[in-house]
Protein backbone atom coordinates (compact mmCIF):
# COMPACT_ATOMS: atom_id res chain seq x y z
CA UNK A 1 0.00 0.00 0.00
CA UNK A 2 3.21 2.10 0.71
CA UNK A 3 4.22 3.99 -2.32
CA UNK A 4 7.64 3.42 -2.21
CA UNK A 5 8.20 0.29 -1.34
CA UNK A 6 9.35 0.76 2.18
CA UNK A 7 8.17 -2.04 4.66
CA UNK A 8 4.72 -0.92 5.79
CA UNK A 9 6.21 -1.32 9.63
CA UNK A 10 9.12 -1.46 11.12
CA UNK A 11 10.33 -2.17 14.82
CA UNK A 12 14.11 -1.89 15.62
CA UNK A 13 15.48 -2.42 19.30
CA UNK A 14 12.35 -2.12 21.10
CA UNK A 15 12.76 -2.50 24.65
CA UNK A 16 9.49 -2.09 27.33
CA UNK A 17 8.97 -2.42 30.93
CA UNK A 18 5.27 -2.56 32.44
CA UNK A 19 5.19 -0.15 35.56
CA UNK A 20 5.24 -2.35 38.05
CA UNK A 21 9.18 -3.28 36.44
CA UNK A 22 7.95 -6.22 34.68
CA UNK A 23 10.37 -6.86 31.55
CA UNK A 24 8.06 -7.71 28.78
CA UNK A 25 9.97 -6.51 25.52
CA UNK A 26 13.80 -7.27 25.41
CA UNK A 27 15.12 -5.62 22.10
CA UNK A 28 12.59 -6.43 19.58
CA UNK A 29 12.95 -5.85 16.14
CA UNK A 30 10.54 -6.97 13.00
CA UNK A 31 10.08 -5.55 9.61
CA UNK A 32 7.03 -6.04 7.46
CA UNK A 33 6.64 -5.77 3.70
CA UNK A 34 3.81 -3.59 2.61
CA UNK A 35 0.63 -5.98 1.59
CA UNK A 36 2.71 -8.88 3.39
CA UNK A 37 0.71 -11.27 5.98
CA UNK A 38 2.67 -12.24 9.17
CA UNK A 39 1.73 -14.31 12.05
CA UNK A 40 2.97 -13.70 15.45
CA UNK A 41 3.02 -16.85 17.80
CA UNK A 42 4.57 -17.64 20.79
CA UNK A 43 2.98 -19.02 24.71
CA UNK A 44 0.84 -16.84 26.69
CA UNK A 45 2.54 -14.29 28.68
CA UNK A 46 5.58 -13.83 25.59
CA UNK A 47 4.74 -10.62 25.03
CA UNK A 48 2.96 -10.43 21.31
CA UNK A 49 -0.15 -8.19 22.27
CA UNK A 50 2.66 -6.16 24.26
CA UNK A 51 4.16 -5.56 21.02
CA UNK A 52 1.37 -5.75 19.01
CA UNK A 53 0.04 -2.72 21.55
CA UNK A 54 3.80 -0.89 20.18
CA UNK A 55 2.41 -0.54 16.72
CA UNK A 56 0.17 2.36 17.18
CA UNK A 57 1.60 3.60 20.30
CA UNK A 58 -0.85 2.64 22.42
CA UNK A 59 2.13 1.33 24.16
CA UNK A 60 5.04 3.46 24.11
CA UNK A 61 8.67 2.00 23.79
CA UNK A 62 11.45 2.91 26.55
CA UNK A 63 14.18 2.59 23.88
CA UNK A 64 13.79 1.53 20.38
CA UNK A 65 11.92 2.96 17.53
CA UNK A 66 8.36 2.23 15.78
CA UNK A 67 8.13 3.22 12.23
CA UNK A 68 4.99 2.98 10.29
CA UNK A 69 5.84 3.16 6.34
CA UNK A 70 7.89 5.65 6.50
CA UNK A 71 6.75 8.15 9.60
CA UNK A 72 8.60 7.33 13.07
CA UNK A 73 6.23 7.36 16.08
CA UNK A 74 6.66 9.87 18.48
CA UNK A 75 4.27 12.49 19.93
CA UNK A 76 3.58 14.58 16.59
CA UNK A 77 2.70 11.64 14.08
CA UNK A 78 0.73 9.67 16.62
CA UNK A 79 -2.40 11.19 15.27
CA UNK A 80 -1.53 9.43 11.16
CA UNK A 81 0.63 6.67 12.82
CA UNK A 82 -2.91 5.53 14.52
CA UNK A 83 -4.93 6.13 11.19
CA UNK A 84 -2.12 3.35 9.34
CA UNK A 85 -2.52 1.34 11.41
CA UNK A 86 -5.72 -0.42 11.57
CA UNK A 87 -5.91 -2.50 15.42
CA UNK A 88 -8.25 -4.95 15.69
CA UNK A 89 -8.58 -5.59 19.39
CA UNK A 90 -9.21 -9.14 20.97
CA UNK A 91 -12.34 -8.69 22.22
CA UNK A 92 -14.65 -7.01 19.67
CA UNK A 93 -17.00 -6.15 22.98
CA UNK A 94 -14.28 -3.33 23.83
CA UNK A 95 -13.98 -2.10 19.88
CA UNK A 96 -17.30 -1.85 19.38
CA UNK A 97 -18.68 0.93 21.79
CA UNK A 98 -20.86 3.09 19.91
CA UNK A 99 -24.94 2.60 19.57
CA UNK A 100 -24.44 1.34 16.47
CA UNK A 101 -22.61 -0.65 14.26
CA UNK A 102 -22.77 2.36 11.25
CA UNK A 103 -22.16 5.14 13.85
CA UNK A 104 -18.38 2.78 15.52
CA UNK A 105 -17.75 2.57 11.62
CA UNK A 106 -17.72 6.13 10.88
CA UNK A 107 -16.25 6.80 14.40
CA UNK A 108 -12.50 6.80 12.66
CA UNK A 109 -12.86 8.46 9.96
CA UNK A 110 -14.63 11.00 11.59
CA UNK A 111 -12.36 11.59 13.93
CA UNK A 112 -9.46 12.07 11.01
CA UNK A 113 -11.67 15.09 9.96
CA UNK A 114 -14.07 13.14 7.38
CA UNK A 115 -17.91 14.70 7.58
CA UNK A 116 -21.33 14.57 5.30
CA UNK A 117 -21.08 12.62 2.12
CA UNK A 118 -17.35 11.61 2.03
CA UNK A 119 -17.78 10.34 5.83
CA UNK A 120 -21.40 8.25 4.36
CA UNK A 121 -19.09 7.08 1.03
CA UNK A 122 -16.19 5.81 3.69
CA UNK A 123 -18.83 3.91 6.15
CA UNK A 124 -20.27 2.36 3.07
CA UNK A 125 -17.45 0.78 1.39
CA UNK A 126 -16.35 -0.54 4.58
CA UNK A 127 -19.82 -2.33 5.50
CA UNK A 128 -19.70 -3.35 2.25
CA UNK A 129 -16.28 -4.55 1.68
CA UNK A 130 -16.90 -6.64 5.05
CA UNK A 131 -20.75 -7.46 3.95
CA UNK A 132 -22.19 -6.15 6.79
CA UNK A 133 -24.15 -3.77 5.12
CA UNK A 134 -27.32 -4.88 6.71
CA UNK A 135 -26.06 -4.93 10.23
CA UNK A 136 -25.24 -1.26 10.27
CA UNK A 137 -28.65 -0.34 12.24
CA UNK A 138 -27.37 -2.86 14.41
CA UNK A 139 -26.32 -2.30 18.29
CA UNK A 140 -23.01 -4.25 18.58
CA UNK A 141 -24.25 -5.94 21.51
CA UNK A 142 -26.96 -8.01 19.97
CA UNK A 143 -24.75 -9.31 17.27
CA UNK A 144 -23.43 -13.13 16.47
CA UNK A 145 -19.28 -13.44 17.56
CA UNK A 146 -18.72 -13.45 13.68
CA UNK A 147 -20.64 -10.35 12.73
CA UNK A 148 -19.14 -8.45 15.80
CA UNK A 149 -15.52 -9.65 14.62
CA UNK A 150 -16.32 -8.43 11.26
CA UNK A 151 -17.95 -5.15 11.92
CA UNK A 152 -15.06 -4.27 14.77
CA UNK A 153 -12.95 -5.08 11.61
CA UNK A 154 -15.06 -2.51 9.26
CA UNK A 155 -13.95 0.48 12.39
CA UNK A 156 -10.77 -0.29 11.06
CA UNK A 157 -10.71 -0.50 7.48
CA UNK A 158 -13.18 2.45 7.23
CA UNK A 159 -9.69 4.24 8.25
CA UNK A 160 -7.82 3.00 4.96
CA UNK A 161 -4.51 1.69 6.90
CA UNK A 162 -1.17 0.58 6.08
CA UNK A 163 -1.36 -2.15 8.14
CA UNK A 164 -3.66 -4.41 9.70
CA UNK A 165 -2.77 -5.80 13.62
CA UNK A 166 -5.05 -8.51 14.73
CA UNK A 167 -5.31 -9.60 18.01
CA UNK A 168 -6.29 -13.05 18.38
CA UNK A 169 -8.89 -12.86 15.66
CA UNK A 170 -10.24 -16.30 15.57
CA UNK A 171 -10.58 -17.02 19.08
CA UNK A 172 -14.06 -17.79 20.14
CA UNK A 173 -15.47 -18.09 16.45
CA UNK A 174 -17.47 -21.22 15.46
CA UNK A 175 -16.03 -22.86 12.21
CA UNK A 176 -17.80 -21.05 9.55
CA UNK A 177 -17.33 -17.67 11.71
CA UNK A 178 -13.24 -18.48 11.58
CA UNK A 179 -13.38 -19.66 7.40
CA UNK A 180 -15.35 -16.43 7.17
CA UNK A 181 -12.90 -14.23 8.59
CA UNK A 182 -9.57 -15.90 7.33
CA UNK A 183 -11.57 -15.74 3.43
CA UNK A 184 -11.81 -11.58 4.49
CA UNK A 185 -8.69 -11.67 5.73
CA UNK A 186 -6.99 -13.41 2.54
CA UNK A 187 -8.78 -10.96 0.52
CA UNK A 188 -7.59 -7.95 2.04
CA UNK A 189 -4.94 -6.15 0.05
CA UNK A 190 -3.20 -4.56 3.74
CA UNK A 191 -0.05 -5.34 5.03
CA UNK A 192 -1.25 -7.65 8.21
CA UNK A 193 0.52 -8.54 11.65
CA UNK A 194 -1.89 -11.53 12.85
CA UNK A 195 -1.51 -12.61 16.55
CA UNK A 196 -2.61 -15.99 17.17
CA UNK A 197 -2.31 -19.51 18.56
CA UNK A 198 -4.51 -20.71 15.64
CA UNK A 199 -1.62 -22.52 14.06
CA UNK A 200 -4.32 -23.80 10.62
CA UNK A 201 -4.91 -19.69 10.12
CA UNK A 202 -0.77 -19.23 10.11
CA UNK A 203 -0.39 -21.97 7.90
CA UNK A 204 -2.86 -20.94 5.38
CA UNK A 205 -2.55 -17.26 5.29
CA UNK A 206 1.29 -16.09 6.22
CA UNK A 207 3.75 -16.91 4.37
CA UNK A 208 6.08 -15.80 7.19
CA UNK A 209 6.13 -16.96 10.97
CA UNK A 210 7.59 -14.99 14.06
CA UNK A 211 7.96 -16.88 16.93
CA UNK A 212 8.29 -14.86 20.15
CA UNK A 213 9.15 -16.00 24.10
CA UNK A 214 9.96 -14.16 26.47
CA UNK A 215 9.86 -10.64 25.13
CA UNK A 216 12.26 -11.67 22.65
CA UNK A 217 11.55 -12.81 18.62
CA UNK A 218 13.22 -16.67 18.83
CA UNK A 219 12.67 -17.66 15.05
CA UNK A 220 11.45 -15.28 12.25
CA UNK A 221 11.21 -18.13 9.20
CA UNK A 222 8.80 -19.33 6.31
CA UNK A 223 5.98 -20.98 8.01
CA UNK A 224 5.68 -23.80 7.00
CA UNK A 225 9.76 -24.51 7.59
CA UNK A 226 9.09 -23.00 11.57
CA UNK A 227 5.92 -25.12 11.66
CA UNK A 228 7.91 -28.08 10.99
CA UNK A 229 10.38 -27.77 13.74
CA UNK A 230 8.69 -29.95 16.34
CA UNK A 231 11.56 -29.54 18.99
CA UNK A 232 11.72 -25.61 18.61
CA UNK A 233 7.84 -25.47 19.35
CA UNK A 234 7.81 -27.37 22.02
CA UNK A 235 10.50 -25.81 23.53
CA UNK A 236 7.73 -22.59 23.43
CA UNK A 237 5.06 -24.51 25.03
CA UNK A 238 3.71 -24.86 21.00
CA UNK A 239 2.32 -27.84 19.21
CA UNK A 240 0.74 -28.71 15.92
CA UNK A 241 -3.05 -29.40 16.20
CA UNK A 242 -3.68 -33.09 16.29
CA UNK A 243 -3.90 -34.53 12.97
CA UNK A 244 -2.51 -31.33 10.97
CA UNK A 245 -0.42 -32.00 8.01
CA UNK A 246 1.95 -29.81 6.87
CA UNK A 247 2.41 -29.69 2.82
CA UNK A 248 6.56 -30.67 1.86
CA UNK A 249 9.49 -28.69 2.20
CA UNK A 250 9.57 -25.76 -0.52
CA UNK B 1 -38.14 -11.48 21.65
CA UNK B 2 -37.87 -8.01 20.17
CA UNK B 3 -36.35 -7.14 16.94
CA UNK B 4 -32.84 -7.37 17.75
CA UNK B 5 -31.99 -3.58 17.25
CA UNK B 6 -34.14 -1.73 19.56
CA UNK B 7 -34.55 -1.15 23.26
CA UNK B 8 -37.36 -3.14 25.36
CA UNK B 9 -39.14 0.35 25.54
CA UNK B 10 -39.21 1.00 21.75
CA UNK B 11 -42.20 0.02 19.27
CA UNK B 12 -41.03 -0.53 15.56
CA UNK B 13 -43.97 0.67 13.83
CA UNK B 14 -44.12 3.76 10.76
CA UNK B 15 -46.06 6.26 11.97
CA UNK B 16 -46.30 10.57 12.24
CA UNK B 17 -44.67 10.41 15.37
CA UNK B 18 -41.82 8.01 14.56
CA UNK B 19 -40.88 9.55 11.73
CA UNK B 20 -40.81 13.21 13.54
CA UNK B 21 -37.11 14.56 14.26
CA UNK B 22 -36.12 13.35 18.16
CA UNK B 23 -35.22 16.86 19.11
CA UNK B 24 -38.53 17.79 18.05
CA UNK B 25 -40.43 15.23 20.07
CA UNK B 26 -37.86 15.79 23.09
CA UNK B 27 -39.29 19.56 23.13
CA UNK B 28 -43.12 18.68 22.76
CA UNK B 29 -42.65 16.22 25.28
CA UNK B 30 -41.30 18.55 27.81
CA UNK B 31 -44.15 21.20 27.04
CA UNK B 32 -46.29 18.71 28.00
CA UNK B 33 -45.10 17.27 30.81
CA UNK B 34 -44.58 20.94 32.12
CA UNK B 35 -48.01 21.59 31.52
CA UNK B 36 -49.32 18.58 33.35
CA UNK B 37 -47.21 19.41 36.29
CA UNK B 38 -47.89 22.62 36.97
CA UNK B 39 -52.08 21.76 36.62
CA UNK B 40 -53.06 22.49 40.10
CA UNK B 41 -54.92 19.46 42.36
CA UNK B 42 -57.99 20.42 41.19
CA UNK B 43 -58.45 20.70 37.49
CA UNK B 44 -59.74 17.12 37.30
CA UNK B 45 -61.30 18.14 33.65
CA UNK B 46 -57.82 19.32 32.88
CA UNK B 47 -55.87 15.92 33.96
CA UNK B 48 -58.96 14.43 31.31
CA UNK B 49 -58.27 15.98 28.71
CA UNK B 50 -54.45 15.66 28.79
CA UNK B 51 -55.50 11.78 29.49
CA UNK B 52 -57.68 12.00 25.98
CA UNK B 53 -54.87 13.76 24.29
CA UNK B 54 -52.02 11.26 25.22
CA UNK B 55 -54.33 8.20 24.25
CA UNK B 56 -55.17 9.67 20.54
CA UNK B 57 -51.26 10.32 20.55
CA UNK B 58 -50.47 6.37 21.38
CA UNK B 59 -53.38 5.48 19.08
CA UNK B 60 -52.06 7.61 16.21
CA UNK B 61 -48.42 6.47 16.82
CA UNK B 62 -49.92 2.89 16.70
CA UNK B 63 -48.55 2.32 20.50
CA UNK B 64 -50.66 -0.84 21.85
CA UNK B 65 -52.64 -0.20 25.17
CA UNK B 66 -51.57 -2.96 26.59
CA UNK B 67 -47.86 -2.16 26.48
CA UNK B 68 -48.27 1.38 28.00
CA UNK B 69 -50.11 0.29 31.15
CA UNK B 70 -47.82 -2.16 31.68
CA UNK B 71 -44.89 -0.37 32.10
CA UNK B 72 -46.84 2.50 33.69
CA UNK B 73 -45.91 0.46 36.72
CA UNK B 74 -42.71 2.21 37.58
CA UNK B 75 -44.62 5.12 38.91
CA UNK B 76 -46.80 2.53 41.35
CA UNK B 77 -44.86 3.79 43.98
CA UNK B 78 -46.34 7.55 43.60
CA UNK B 79 -49.82 6.18 43.28
CA UNK B 80 -48.95 4.41 47.10
CA UNK B 81 -47.91 7.57 47.83
CA UNK B 82 -51.31 9.11 46.79
CA UNK B 83 -53.56 6.55 48.11
CA UNK B 84 -51.96 7.68 51.54
CA UNK B 85 -51.85 11.37 51.40
CA UNK B 86 -55.91 11.66 52.01
CA UNK B 87 -55.92 10.07 55.30
CA UNK B 88 -52.74 11.41 56.49
CA UNK B 89 -53.10 15.23 55.57
CA UNK B 90 -54.67 17.81 57.80
CA UNK B 91 -57.57 20.05 57.40
CA UNK B 92 -60.98 20.19 56.90
CA UNK B 93 -62.28 16.60 56.55
CA UNK B 94 -65.11 14.99 54.11
CA UNK B 95 -66.27 11.33 53.98
CA UNK B 96 -65.93 9.37 50.91
CA UNK B 97 -67.91 5.94 50.66
CA UNK B 98 -67.99 5.91 54.82
CA UNK B 99 -64.60 6.86 55.56
CA UNK B 100 -63.55 10.59 56.70
CA UNK B 101 -60.87 11.66 54.96
CA UNK B 102 -59.02 14.96 54.77
CA UNK B 103 -60.21 17.10 51.89
CA UNK B 104 -57.33 18.86 50.70
CA UNK B 105 -54.94 15.64 51.34
CA UNK B 106 -58.20 14.38 48.70
CA UNK B 107 -57.16 16.21 46.12
CA UNK B 108 -53.35 16.05 47.01
CA UNK B 109 -53.87 12.50 46.35
CA UNK B 110 -55.95 12.67 42.75
CA UNK B 111 -53.43 15.21 41.62
CA UNK B 112 -49.87 13.42 42.35
CA UNK B 113 -51.67 10.28 40.91
CA UNK B 114 -52.68 12.08 37.71
CA UNK B 115 -49.62 13.92 37.10
CA UNK B 116 -47.39 10.39 37.64
CA UNK B 117 -49.64 8.62 35.22
CA UNK B 118 -49.83 11.46 32.83
CA UNK B 119 -46.11 12.54 32.54
CA UNK B 120 -45.04 9.36 32.68
CA UNK B 121 -47.62 8.55 30.16
CA UNK B 122 -45.67 11.10 27.63
CA UNK B 123 -42.79 9.93 28.09
CA UNK B 124 -43.02 6.75 27.30
CA UNK B 125 -45.00 7.75 24.12
CA UNK B 126 -41.38 9.70 23.21
CA UNK B 127 -39.16 6.54 23.92
CA UNK B 128 -41.79 4.52 22.16
CA UNK B 129 -41.64 6.26 19.23
CA UNK B 130 -37.12 6.91 19.33
CA UNK B 131 -34.85 4.83 19.02
CA UNK B 132 -31.94 5.25 21.31
CA UNK B 133 -29.36 6.58 18.96
CA UNK B 134 -31.77 9.21 18.25
CA UNK B 135 -32.80 10.36 21.20
CA UNK B 136 -29.11 11.09 22.29
CA UNK B 137 -28.84 12.59 19.32
CA UNK B 138 -32.36 14.76 19.55
CA UNK B 139 -30.43 16.36 22.85
CA UNK B 140 -27.19 17.07 21.60
CA UNK B 141 -28.76 19.02 18.84
CA UNK B 142 -30.84 20.58 22.22
CA UNK B 143 -27.24 21.48 23.36
CA UNK B 144 -27.35 19.07 26.31
CA UNK B 145 -23.44 19.07 27.62
CA UNK B 146 -21.67 16.36 25.27
CA UNK B 147 -20.33 14.64 28.48
CA UNK B 148 -24.21 13.48 29.91
CA UNK B 149 -25.17 12.19 26.40
CA UNK B 150 -21.88 10.33 25.78
CA UNK B 151 -22.18 9.01 29.63
CA UNK B 152 -25.51 8.09 28.50
CA UNK B 153 -24.69 6.71 25.24
CA UNK B 154 -21.97 4.34 27.06
CA UNK B 155 -24.55 3.14 29.95
CA UNK B 156 -26.87 1.60 27.16
CA UNK B 157 -23.80 0.28 25.50
CA UNK B 158 -22.52 -1.59 28.02
CA UNK B 159 -25.63 -2.51 30.43
CA UNK B 160 -26.41 -5.49 28.96
CA UNK B 161 -22.60 -6.50 28.82
CA UNK B 162 -22.34 -5.79 32.39
CA UNK B 163 -26.34 -7.80 33.09
CA UNK B 164 -24.61 -10.44 31.18
CA UNK B 165 -21.73 -10.34 33.17
CA UNK B 166 -23.62 -10.10 36.70
CA UNK B 167 -25.69 -13.42 35.30
CA UNK B 168 -22.38 -15.45 34.74
CA UNK B 169 -21.18 -14.62 38.11
CA UNK B 170 -24.25 -15.60 39.95
CA UNK B 171 -24.11 -18.95 37.47
CA UNK B 172 -20.93 -19.63 38.56
CA UNK B 173 -21.48 -19.35 42.05
CA UNK B 174 -24.85 -21.05 42.23
CA UNK B 175 -22.97 -24.02 40.19
CA UNK B 176 -20.81 -24.46 43.15
CA UNK B 177 -23.61 -24.76 45.87
CA UNK B 178 -23.80 -21.10 46.91
CA UNK B 179 -27.68 -19.98 47.64
CA UNK B 180 -27.64 -17.08 49.67
CA UNK B 181 -31.03 -17.01 52.63
CA UNK B 182 -29.53 -14.99 55.23
CA UNK B 183 -28.30 -11.61 55.77
CA UNK B 184 -24.81 -13.14 56.99
CA UNK B 185 -24.21 -15.07 53.83
CA UNK B 186 -24.03 -12.05 51.22
CA UNK B 187 -20.17 -11.64 51.40
CA UNK B 188 -19.53 -13.86 48.48
CA UNK B 189 -22.11 -11.54 46.88
CA UNK B 190 -20.79 -8.22 47.81
CA UNK B 191 -17.22 -9.36 46.86
CA UNK B 192 -18.75 -10.36 43.78
CA UNK B 193 -19.90 -6.74 43.34
CA UNK B 194 -16.58 -5.39 44.17
CA UNK B 195 -15.21 -7.70 40.95
CA UNK B 196 -17.49 -6.50 38.52
CA UNK B 197 -16.52 -2.92 39.61
CA UNK B 198 -12.76 -3.72 38.83
CA UNK B 199 -13.65 -5.40 35.62
CA UNK B 200 -16.08 -2.59 34.46
CA UNK B 201 -13.07 -0.10 35.69
CA UNK B 202 -10.74 -2.08 33.54
CA UNK B 203 -12.97 -2.78 30.28
CA UNK B 204 -13.62 0.98 30.65
CA UNK B 205 -9.24 1.46 29.90
CA UNK B 206 -9.17 -0.77 26.91
CA UNK B 207 -12.46 0.68 25.21
CA UNK B 208 -10.79 3.75 25.79
CA UNK B 209 -7.34 2.31 24.37
CA UNK B 210 -9.85 1.48 21.43
CA UNK B 211 -10.99 4.96 21.29
CA UNK B 212 -7.46 6.14 21.32
CA UNK B 213 -6.67 3.60 18.37
CA UNK B 214 -8.98 5.16 16.17
CA UNK B 215 -7.94 8.95 16.59
CA UNK B 216 -10.24 9.96 19.42
CA UNK B 217 -9.15 13.21 20.90
CA UNK B 218 -11.12 13.57 23.97
CA UNK B 219 -14.95 15.04 21.38
CA UNK B 220 -17.05 12.40 20.00
CA UNK B 221 -16.81 13.46 16.40
CA UNK B 222 -19.82 14.45 14.84
CA UNK B 223 -21.35 11.20 13.10
CA UNK B 224 -24.13 12.83 11.07
CA UNK B 225 -24.49 15.66 9.42
CA UNK B 226 -26.89 17.60 10.90
CA UNK B 227 -30.14 18.84 8.51
CA UNK B 228 -32.38 21.51 9.01
CA UNK B 229 -35.67 20.64 10.74
CA UNK B 230 -38.38 21.03 8.20
CA UNK B 231 -41.34 23.52 9.58
CA UNK B 232 -43.71 20.68 9.47
CA UNK B 233 -41.91 19.03 11.89
CA UNK B 234 -42.57 21.31 14.41
CA UNK B 235 -45.67 22.32 13.35
CA UNK B 236 -47.08 18.61 13.92
CA UNK B 237 -45.31 18.05 16.70
CA UNK B 238 -46.02 21.47 18.94
CA UNK B 239 -49.58 20.51 18.23
CA UNK B 240 -49.85 18.10 21.09
CA UNK B 241 -48.62 20.55 23.40
CA UNK B 242 -50.78 23.63 22.25
CA UNK B 243 -53.71 21.10 22.61
CA UNK B 244 -52.77 20.52 25.96
CA UNK B 245 -52.62 24.40 26.76
CA UNK B 246 -55.71 24.93 25.35
CA UNK B 247 -57.13 22.02 27.66
CA UNK B 248 -55.47 23.78 30.14
CA UNK B 249 -57.03 27.27 29.43
CA UNK B 250 -60.29 25.95 29.19
CA UNK B 251 -60.34 24.01 32.18
CA UNK B 252 -58.96 26.94 34.31
CA UNK B 253 -61.97 29.13 32.97
CA UNK B 254 -64.94 26.52 33.90
CA UNK B 255 -63.26 25.93 37.03
CA UNK B 256 -63.55 29.89 37.77
CA UNK B 257 -67.30 29.41 36.51
CA UNK B 258 -68.11 26.74 38.67
CA UNK B 259 -65.85 26.42 41.46
CA UNK B 260 -64.68 30.45 42.05
CA UNK B 261 -65.90 30.22 45.60
CA UNK B 262 -64.29 27.18 46.79
CA UNK B 263 -60.39 26.71 47.25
Amino acid sequence: MSETGQPALTLADVHFRYPDGTPALDGVGLSVAAGERVALIGPNGAGKTTLALHTNGLLRAERGTVTVAGLTLEAATLREIRRRVGFVFQNAEDQLFMATVRDDVAFGPANHGLAGAELEQRVEAALASLEIGHLAARAPHHLSGGERRRAALATVLALRPDVLVLDEPTAGLDPAGRRELITTLASLDVAQVIVTHDLPLVLELCPRTVLMDRGRIVADRPTTGLLSDADLLAAHRLELPYGLQLPEHP
Amino acid sequence: MGAGHTHALYVHEHSVAHRLPAHVKIVATFAVTVLIATTPNRQALAFAGFAVLLATVARLSRIPARFLLARLVVVAPFLLAALFLPFVASGPRVEVLGVSVAEAGLWGGLGLAARALLGATASLLLVATTEVPELLRGLERLRVPALLTQIAAFMVRYLEVIVAEVTRQRRAMTARGYDPRWFWQLKPLAAGLGVLFVRSYERGERVHAAMLARGFTGQLPALVEERPTPRSAWLVALVVPGIAGLVRLLAGFGDLGIGGGVG
